[in-house]
C-alpha cells in the first residue's frame, strides 16, 4: 500500500512538472504582456515598458524563466513559497490567499447541497424505475443538463431576485401562484412515496390542499414580510423528523430509537427560549459550534441512555435527528431576522440581489444581520450552480442504484425475509454509495477552480475571475498560481478517489500491494 | 386463461423482468433496435434534431468546396435591412406568430423578420440558423475526434495493460490538468480567427480523455472473457481480437458515452464564446449571441430566448438519444417490476 502511494505520488509531481512546463511555455507564447505598451511613444510608457521587462524578467527566455519559477514553487519543501508577483507587482500568494476562500464560499454549499439532493432524487427515481415520477424527474435532469449556465443566471435574476423583490413589497401571493406550487407539491410526494393509482390520487389530494392551505396562510397574513417558524412549528417539525430519520435509519419498529429522537424534539422545545436568549446576546460563529458540539453531546447520551442492546445504529439515529432539528433553530432564527435585515439601508426592501458578494452599504454589525446578508448574496449563484450540477448527480445516483438493485446480494436479502426499508437503506444504499463517493471527491477538489462563467455572471470575485484576468492581461504568474493549484488539486483527489474505492470495495484491491 | 392474458400484456409492454419473452429469437442487434424504438424520448429526440438540421442547412443554404448552395431563406446573417419599428415603440421585435387571424392574432406565419432584429437590423432569425449551423458543426466534430481518439486510446491501454497502460493513462491525466480554455487562447492568440471548424477540431484533441478511461475499464474487463481466449487460440491477431471482437461487445458504453460528449460539446462552445475564447465576431454563434444580447432581456427579450431555445433543443435531443441507446443496450439495467405489474402479480396469485 504504501509503495503504491509513494509510486502514484511520484508520478503525480512528474505530471504536474510536466504540463506545468507545458503550459507555462504555451501562456508565454499565447500573448505579449507589454503589448499595450511598446508601440507607444510616450517617453513615459518607455519607462514602465522597460520597469515591466525588468520586473517580470522578459529577457529570460521562457522555457528558462519556467526553472526559475518552478524553483520559488519548490521553496514549499524549505519552507518558503514563492508563486512569484502579478504585473502589478503584488504577490500571487497573497492574491490566492484572497480568492479561494470567496470561491469556497460561493461553490462549497451548491456543491454540497447539488450532492446531496442530487443522490436523493436519484435514488428515489431508482426504486420509482419507469414510473411517471421517474419520467418526469428524468426529463428535468436532461433539461437541467442542457442549460448555459449564464442563460440560466438571466432567467434567476429576472425571475427570483427581480420579481421576488416587487412581490415582497406586497407579500401576498396570487391565487395562479398558489395553485402552481399546490398541484408541484402534490405531485412531488405522490411521485416520491409512489403507490397504485388510487393511492396516488390520495397522496396527491392531501398534499396539494395542505400545501395550498400553508401557501395561502402565508400570504394572508404577509409571512413573508417576517417569517419565522415559532416554538409550535418546530416542536411538529421536530416529531416529523423524529419519526422520519427513525423511520429511514432504524425502522418505526426499534422503540429506542423512537423515544431517543422524540425526547430529543421535546428537549429542542425546552431550550427554545433559552437559545434564543444566547442568540441574541453571545452570538458568534464561536458560540454557535459550541452550542453544535453540546448537541452532539446530549444526541449521544440520549442514544446511549435508551438504547440497551445495538446501541451504534440508535447513537446514529438520534445524531442525524438532533443535527435537522438544531439546523431547524437556526433557520428559524435567519428567518426572524429577514424583517430587520429589509428595512436595512442598503437592502431598501429589496432583500435578492443580483449582483456582488456582500452588502457594502449594510451598517449593521449584528451577526445574524450580516450572516443573512452573505446567504441572500448567495442564492442565486448558488441556485445556478445547483440547477445545473445536481442533474449529473440524478443520472449517476439513479444508474448506480439500479446497477446495485439487480444484484444478487440484494435478491438474497429480499429471499432473507428482510423488509424492504433494510433492503433498500442497508444493502442496495450503501452499496451506491460507494462509486458515488469517489466522483464526489473529485468534484470536491474541483470546487476550488471556481466556476468562472458563475463568478462573471453574479460579480463575484474570485479564483475563476483571477484566472480570467490572468489570461485577458497575459499575467503568466498569476495564471500558473491558479493553475498550480486547481491542478494539483485535482490530481491529488483522483489519487484519493482511487484509494478510497479500494477502501470502500474490497473487490477492488490496489495494483502495488501484492 | 386469466393467466395467459396478463402475461401477455407484460410481454406487450416490452417489461418482463425474468423470461424475456419479447426477444426470443431475435439478434442481439434485433433486440438492441427493438428497445431503442420503445423509447418515446429518443425517437421524439431523433426527429427533432433531423427537423432542426433541416430547417437550418435549407434556410441559410451552405458551402462545400465549391459548391454553394442557397437556402429558401430571403436573409442572410450578413445582409443588413433596414431596422423596423414596431407598434410598441420598440424595434426590430419578432413577426413569428402561431396565433390565427380569427381568433384576433397576426395569423400564423413566419413575417417578415420571424425571431426580430439585431441592433444594426439584421436578420435575427438568419443569425440563430447560422449559429445552430456552428453549434451542430462543433458538436459533430468533437463527437468524431474525441470519439475515435478516446476509443482507441482506451482500447489498446485496456488490451494491452502493463507498460502500454501505464504510459497511456499517465498522459490522459496529463492531460486532464491542462484547461481547454487556455489552450484556445493560445491558440486564438497565434493563428487570429481559423474559424469554427478550427476551435472544434482543438477542442476535439482535448476532449478524449473521459471516454478512453471508461472504453479502457469495459476492455480490461471483456478481455477476460472467454470467448477473447477462443479467438486468441484460433490465431487471431491482437488487431482482429480488439476490433472484430472486444470492440463491438464495448460499443454501447461507447456510443453513449460520446452522445453526452457532443451535448457537452455544444455547451462547452457556447461557454468558451461566452467568455470571448470561442467563436469571436463577426463570425457567429449561438453562446455569442447570448452573451451579446443578455443584458437586452427585460427590453428585447427574443434576442435571448430564441438562441438558448436552439441550445437547450439541440442538448436536450442528443441527451435523450443517449439514454434511449444506454437502455437499449444495457441489458442490465432492465425494467423491474413496475407497481402495476406487482397489482397483476398479486391478481394472478389470487386468480390460481
Amino acid at each position: 500500500m504504501f509503495a503504491f502511494i509513494s509510486r502514484r505520488l511520484g508520478i503525480l509531481l512528474l505530471i504536474l512538472f510536466g504540463s506545468s512546463f507545458i503550459l507555462y511555455n504555451l501562456t508565454a507564447l499565447s500573448g505579449d504582456p507589454t503589448e499595450g505598451l511598446k508601440f507607444s511613444k510616450d517617453p513615459k510608457d518607455k519607462v514602465q515598458l522597460l520597469a515591466l521587462v525588468k520586473q517580470l524578467d522578459l529577457h529570460t527566455p521562457p522555457p528558462l524563466r519556467y526553472f526559475k519559477w518552478i524553483k520559488g514553487i519548490a521553496g514549499v519543501f524549505t519552507g518558503n513559497l514563492n508563486f512569484g508577483t502579478t504585473r502589478d507587482g503584488n504577490s500571487v500568494l497573497t492574491e490566492l490567499a484572497g480568492a479561494i476562500p470567496v470561491t469556497f464560499r460561493l461553490v462549497i454549499s451548491a456543491t454540497i447541497l447539488a450532492i446531496i439532493l442530487g443522490i436523493m432524487l436519484g435514488i428515489a427515481t431508482a426504486l420509482r424505475q419507469y414510473s411517471r415520477f421517474d419520467y418526469v424527474v428524468t426529463f428535468f435532469s436532461f433539461l437541467l443538463f442542457s442549460l448555459p449556465i449564464f442563460w440560466v443566471a438571466v432567467l434567476l435574476k429576472q425571475f427570483l431576485a427581480i420579481d421576488f423583490n416587487n412581490f415582497l413589497v406586497s407579500g401576498s401571493i396570487s391565487v395562479f401562484w398558489i395553485i402552481a406550487f399546490s398541484l408541484f407539491g402534490g405531485f412531488f410526494w405522490a411521485g416520491v412515496i409512489g403507490g397504485e393509482r388510487r393511492k396516488f390520487l390520495k397522496i396527491f389530494g392531501v398534499s396539494a390542499i395542505s400545501h395550498a392551505a400553508v401557501f395561502a396562510y402565508f400570504s394572508l397574513t404577509h409571512w413573508f414580510l417576517h417569517p419565522g417558524l415559532g416554538p409550535i412549528v418546530i416542536l411538529l417539525m421536530s416529531i416529523g423528523i423524529a419519526f422520519g430519520v427513525t423511520l429511514l435509519s432504524t425502522g418505526l419498529e426499534n422503540t429506542p430509537a423512537i423515544k431517543a429522537t422524540l425526547t430529543m424534539a421535546g428537549l429542542g422545545v425546552v431550550m427554545y427560549y433559552p437559545i434564543q436568549y444566547i442568540f441574541d446576546h453571545h452570538s458568534s460563529l464561536l458560540v454557535l459550534v459550541g452550542l453544535l458540539i453540546l448537541n452532539l453531546v446530549v444526541s449521544t447520551g440520549l442514544g446511549l441512555f435508551f438504547a440497551k442492546i445495538d446501541r451504534g445504529p440508535i447513537v446514529r439515529t438520534s445524531i442525524i435527528a438532533g443535527l435537522c432539528m438544531s439546523a431547524l433553530v437556526v433557520v428559524d432564527r435567519l428567518m426572524k431576522t429577514f424583517a430587520p435585515y429589509l428595512s436595512q439601508d442598503g437592502v431598501n426592501g429589496r432583500p435578492i440581489p443580483t449582483l456582488g458578494q456582500a452588502d457594502i452599504l449594510l451598517q449593521s454589525h449584528n451577526f445574524w444581520v450580516v450572516l443573512l446578508d452573505r446567504i441572500v448574496h448567495l442564492i442565486l449563484p448558488t441556485l445556478a450552480l445547483l440547477l445545473i450540477s445536481f442533474a449529473g448527480y440524478i443520472r449517476f445516483a439513479r444508474g448506480t442504484m439500479l446497477e446495485v438493485l439487480n444484484q444478487d446480494y440484494i435478491r438474497t436479502a429480499r429471499a432473507k425475509g428482510l423488509s424492504e426499508r433494510t433492503v433498500v437503506m442497508r444493502h442496495a444504499f450503501r452499496n451506491t454509495l460507494i462509486p458515488i463517493s469517489t466522483i464526489v471527491v473529485v468534484d470536491l477538489a474541483g470546487v476550488i477552480g471556481g466556476a468562472i462563467i458563475t463568478e462573471r455572471v453574479f460579480g463575484w470575485h474570485a479564483m475563476g475571475t483571477l484566472f480570467q484576468n490572468a489570461l485577458t492581461s497575459f499575467d503568466l504568474n498569476l495564471l500558473m498560481g491558479v493553475f498550480f493549484v486547481t491542478a494539483s488539486l485535482s490530481v491529488l483527489a483522483n489519487l484519493i478517489a482511487d484509494l478510497l474505492y479500494s477502501f470502500l470495495d474490497p473487490r477492488v484491491r490496489v495494483v502495488g500491494s501484492k | 386463461m386469466k393467466i395467459e392474458k396478463t402475461s401477455k400484456s407484460i410481454a406487450e409492454r416490452g417489461e418482463a423482468p425474468i423470461f424475456a419473452l419479447d426477444t426470443i429469437g431475435l439478434t442481439q442487434s434485433q433486440i438492441v433496435r427493438k428497445r431503442f424504438f420503445q423509447h418515446k424520448g429518443a425517437i421524439t429526440s431523433i426527429f427533432m434534431l433531423i427537423f432542426i438540421y433541416l430547417l437550418v442547412y435549407t434556410s441559410l443554404g451552405f458551402k462545400i468546396g465549391p459548391l454553394n448552395i442557397h437556402g429558401w431563406w430571403k436573409y442572410t446573417s450578413t445582409d443588413l435591412p433596414e431596422l423596423k419599428f414596431c407598434k410598441d415603440g420598440t424595434v426590430g421585435c419578432p413577426t413569428f406568430s402561431l396565433w390565427p387571424k380569427f381568433l384576433g392574432g397576426a395569423g400564423i406565419g413566419m413575417g417578415d423578420h420571424p425571431f426580430g432584429q439585431d441592433d444594426i437590423g439584421r436578420d435575427y432569425f438568419a443569425l440563430v440558423m447560422r449559429g445552430t449551423q456552428r453549434s451542430l458543426l462543433v458538436t459533430v466534430i468533437i463527437g468524431a475526434i474525441a470519439g475515435s481518439i478516446g476509443t482507441v486510446v482506451g482500447a489498446v491501454s485496456g488490451y494491452f495493460g502493463g507498460k502500454i497502460d501505464a504510459i497511456l493513462m499517465r498522459f490522459v491525466d496529463f492531460l486532464i490538468t491542462i484547461p481547454a480554455i487556455i489552450i484556445g487562447a493560445v491558440v486564438g492568440y497565434h493563428f487570429g480567427n481559423l474559424g469554427v471548424t478550427f476551435l472544434a477540431f482543438y477542442l476535439g484533441l482535448f476532449s478524449w480523455t473521459g471516454l478512453s478511461r471508461l472504453v479502457r475499464g469495459e476492455f480490461l474487463t471483456l478481455r477476460e472473457r472467454d470467448f477473447v481466449d477462443a479467438a486468441r487460440v484460433a490465431g487471431a491477431s491482437s488487431r482482429r481480437i480488439i476490433f472484430k471482437h472486444i470492440l463491438p461487445n464495448a460499443v454501447g458504453i461507447i456510443i453513449v458515452s460520446v452522445t453526452l460528449l457532443m451535448s457537452g460539446a455544444i455547451l462547452l462552445e457556447t461557454a468558451l464564446s461566452y467568455l470571448g475564447f470561442g467563436v469571436v465576431a463577426p463570425d457567429v454563434s449561438l453562446g455569442l449571441l447570448i452573451s451579446q444580447y443578455q443584458d437586452s432581456f427585460t427590453t428585447r427579450p427574443w434576442l435571448f430566448w430564441w438562441p438558448g431555445f436552439f441550445i437547450i433543443t439541440i442538448a436536450l435531443s442528443i441527451n435523450f438519444i443517449g439514454d434511449g441507446l444506454r437502455d437499449a443496450f444495457d441489458p442490465r439495467q432492465r425494467r423491474r417490476l413496475s407497481f402495476k405489474d406487482k397489482a397483476l402479480a398479486r391478481s394472478m396469485k389470487r386468480g390460481a
